[in-house]
């Protein structure tokens, strides 16, 4: 089979918009919508102050973690990084929660990278059957997914506890990957993608030329389902990455943890060197926030595209 | 072997979701059910005792309803606290993104930067910025000659620290849902406005927030079901009482109450009670929504 189709172009909001909106309207009207209209100089006094307030807590972080144990609580507070990041990095990636920051660095990316590699292959199948595939007992199947939603994660650590000591699971990373496999958010998600972004006749024109349902999932819907994969994906990551009642049941105590329970035992342990534990806190934010910069853009249109579709 | 291909296939594709759905989701769901009707040790999870509805009513009228009762109020009043302030700057920002702006995508990529770091790193940053003698929130109101304020200790002090946590990481996730929602408004409806005459903060009323509402309702439901299930932020800002929500349990909510009655003091049995009452309330929060969202479709 050649290849059937290039990636379909996926518009953005903001491109929706424009295209609702020509310029000539822009120009006529005014006094009209805040789309049509340039920015005062209050509204960027108003984002500037918002914007600091958002990017503050991250460098105040920095700050800290390059202070010691005196300086990060001195009046008036340190607003320069110090001389001691590296020294307060090094110890926190050799000594937090019991093996070091970068044993949970590490656990926590496999844990994260299973968890969205799971959750974007099993949500862009059961997607692309409820979007496109007829078959009995559909619409009752995809009802169930959506009423599954809501189920609180609360309802299940006593028996997922359980259930992993009994198993011999308990403090491994198994028992926290298997869980969040599948999430009924990423099944809706796909399926809101592809029932827009998927010709029926170009399933049928591949089933013409005789593939199998497997050939068409790989050769035609990844193809198009690859920008909400790579959106789904992203939400995933950073969504596992930030679990935090699961993982602290499951790993307490353990010599194992991922960043969230390290940082967790930094925090409620008895030592009270801030320096040390923001240098803890630091290492634990920088690898979402290299996500966030590298992909930002992609991640900022995902979510306006996830909640409009939603 | 084309036959089997098509009617097979389906089922094969939504069967993983479904599979790792029962073992993981529904499983638990019943198993939580039931172990809320037992006695149930952390030490020897294999020896429940059929109990009835005692850890029920322990929980509403018996020993431990005190804490119950205020665990219930604190992740009300939490609740209120982060998500009103939080969806409604969210809304006037998301207004202010929608301007033609210069270096808007910065703007985005800063408001939303909060959502991309972990609940541990920013309650500890925060709890950093709100102790008591040194942090920097009191040497801040130092400078208007206030007097340092016991952050952690007080029962609103300590939920309004929480609730900007939660509004700080949340906000600009929410503004940019807004903006979303607000881009898809048509500008016909701005351009009859003008034309009647309405400012702009006339239209911003009129026109923008109807336009908005099944965004603002969606939002709402979200950030309450988020809201009710608070557990990582008052875990971690009280250090070393965080497990029971501060020193005076002032802000102990129910996600922190049953991690302390399961976890810690080894009762399995009531911490499933705690989750199915929470299981309970958020179908309630379902089903008002579900209700005003009829109401609101049938007003228009």
């Amino acid at each position: 089979m050649t290849a059937v189709h290039p990636a379909a172009p996926v518009r953005t909001a903001d491109q929706d918009a424009q295209a609702q909106a020509p310029r000539r309207r822009l120009r006529s009207a005014r006094k009209g919508a805040g789309r049509q209209h340039h920015a005062g100089p209050l509204t960027y006094v108003v984002l500037v102050l918002v914007a600091l307030a958002s990017l503050f807590p991250l460098y105040w972080t920095l700050v800290a973690a390059s202070t010691d144990a005196h300086a990060v609580v001195s009046t008036p507070p340190p607003m320069v990084p110090g001389g001691n990041l590296f020294k307060n990095l090094s110890y926190v990636w050799h000594n937090a929660g019991g093996r070091g920051m970068g044993v949970a660095l590490l656990n926590s990316t496999l844990v994260a990278g299973s968890v969205t590699i799971g959750t974007v292959s099993f949500s862009l199948l059961a997607g692309f059957a409820f979007a496109k595939l007829q078959f009995p007992g559909r619409g009752a199947m995809m009802g169930l997914v959506i009423a599954t939603l809501a189920v609180p994660a609360q309802l299940s650590v006593v028996p997922l506890f359980i259930l992993m000591k009994n198993l011999g699971q308990g403090n491994h990373l198994s028992a926290l990957i298997l869980p969040s496999l599948v999430t009924a958010f990423g099944v809706f998600f796909m399926r809101q993608f592809l029932v827009q972004a998927l010709p029926s006749e170009l399933l049928e024109a591949a089933r013409m030329d005789g593939a199998n349902s497997l050939r068409v999932v790989w050769h035609v819907v990844v193809p198009i389902a690859r920008p909400a994969m790579a959106v789904l994906g992203m939400l995933t990551f950073v969504q596992s990455w930030n679990d935090f009642l699961w993982p602290i049941i499951a790993m307490n105590g353990s010599s194992n943890p991922t960043v969230q329970v390290a940082l967790a035992g930094l925090g409620t342990g008895w030592s009270t060197d801030w320096s040390i534990i923001m240098a803890g806190a630091l290492i634990g934010t920088l690898p979402l926030l290299l996500v966030f910069v590298l992909f930002g853009k992609h991640i900022v249109g995902g979510i306006t595209q996830g909640a409009v579709k939603g | 072997m084309y036959r089997w291909d098509t009617k097979g296939s389906p089922y094969a594709f939504v069967s993983p979701f479904f599979l790792v759905f029962a073992a993981f989701g529904l499983f638990p769901l019943l198993y939580t059910g039931w172990l809320s009707l037992h006695q149930v040790s952390l030490y020897n999870v294999d020896q429940a005792k059929w109990v009835g509805l005692k850890n029920y009513t322990d929980l509403f009228t018996g020993p431990p309803s005190h804490f119950f009762w205020n665990a219930l109020g604190n992740t009300f009043t939490l609740g209120i606290l982060s998500t009103v302030p939080q969806l409604m700057i969210a809304i006037g920002l998301a207004h202010l993104l929608n301007y033609k702006l210069r270096a808007s995508s910065f703007f985005r990529t800063a408001l939303l930067a909060p959502y991309a770091t972990s609940v541990a790193a920013a309650t500890l940053v925060f709890a950093l910025i709100f102790s008591p003698e040194s942090g920097m929130a009191n040497w801040f109101l130092g400078l208007f000659g206030v007097d340092p304020v016991a952050w952690e200790a007080g029962e609103w002090t300590s939920q309004l620290a929480i609730s900007l946590i939660v509004t700080w990481r949340w906000t600009g996730y929410n503004a940019l849902i807004f903006l979303a929602a607000m881009q898809a408004v048509p500008g016909d409806l701005y351009e009859a406005a003008a034309l009647d005459g309405a400012s702009r903060w006339k239209q911003f009323l009129h026109v923008t927030v109807p336009a908005l509402r099944p965004t603002i309702l969606f939002t709402v439901v979200v950030s309450t079901i988020g809201a009710t299930q608070l557990f990582g932020e008052p875990f971690l800002f009280g250090g070393q009482s965080g497990h029971q929500g501060g020193t005076a349990h002032q802000y102990e909510t129910l996600g922190v109450f049953m991690y302390d009655q399961g976890f810690r003091n080894s009762m399995l049995g009531r911490a499933s009670a705690i989750a199915w009452t929470m299981f309970a309330l958020l179908l309630l929060i379902g089903l008002v929504n579900a209700l005003i969202a009829r109401r609101l479709r049938k007003s228009q």
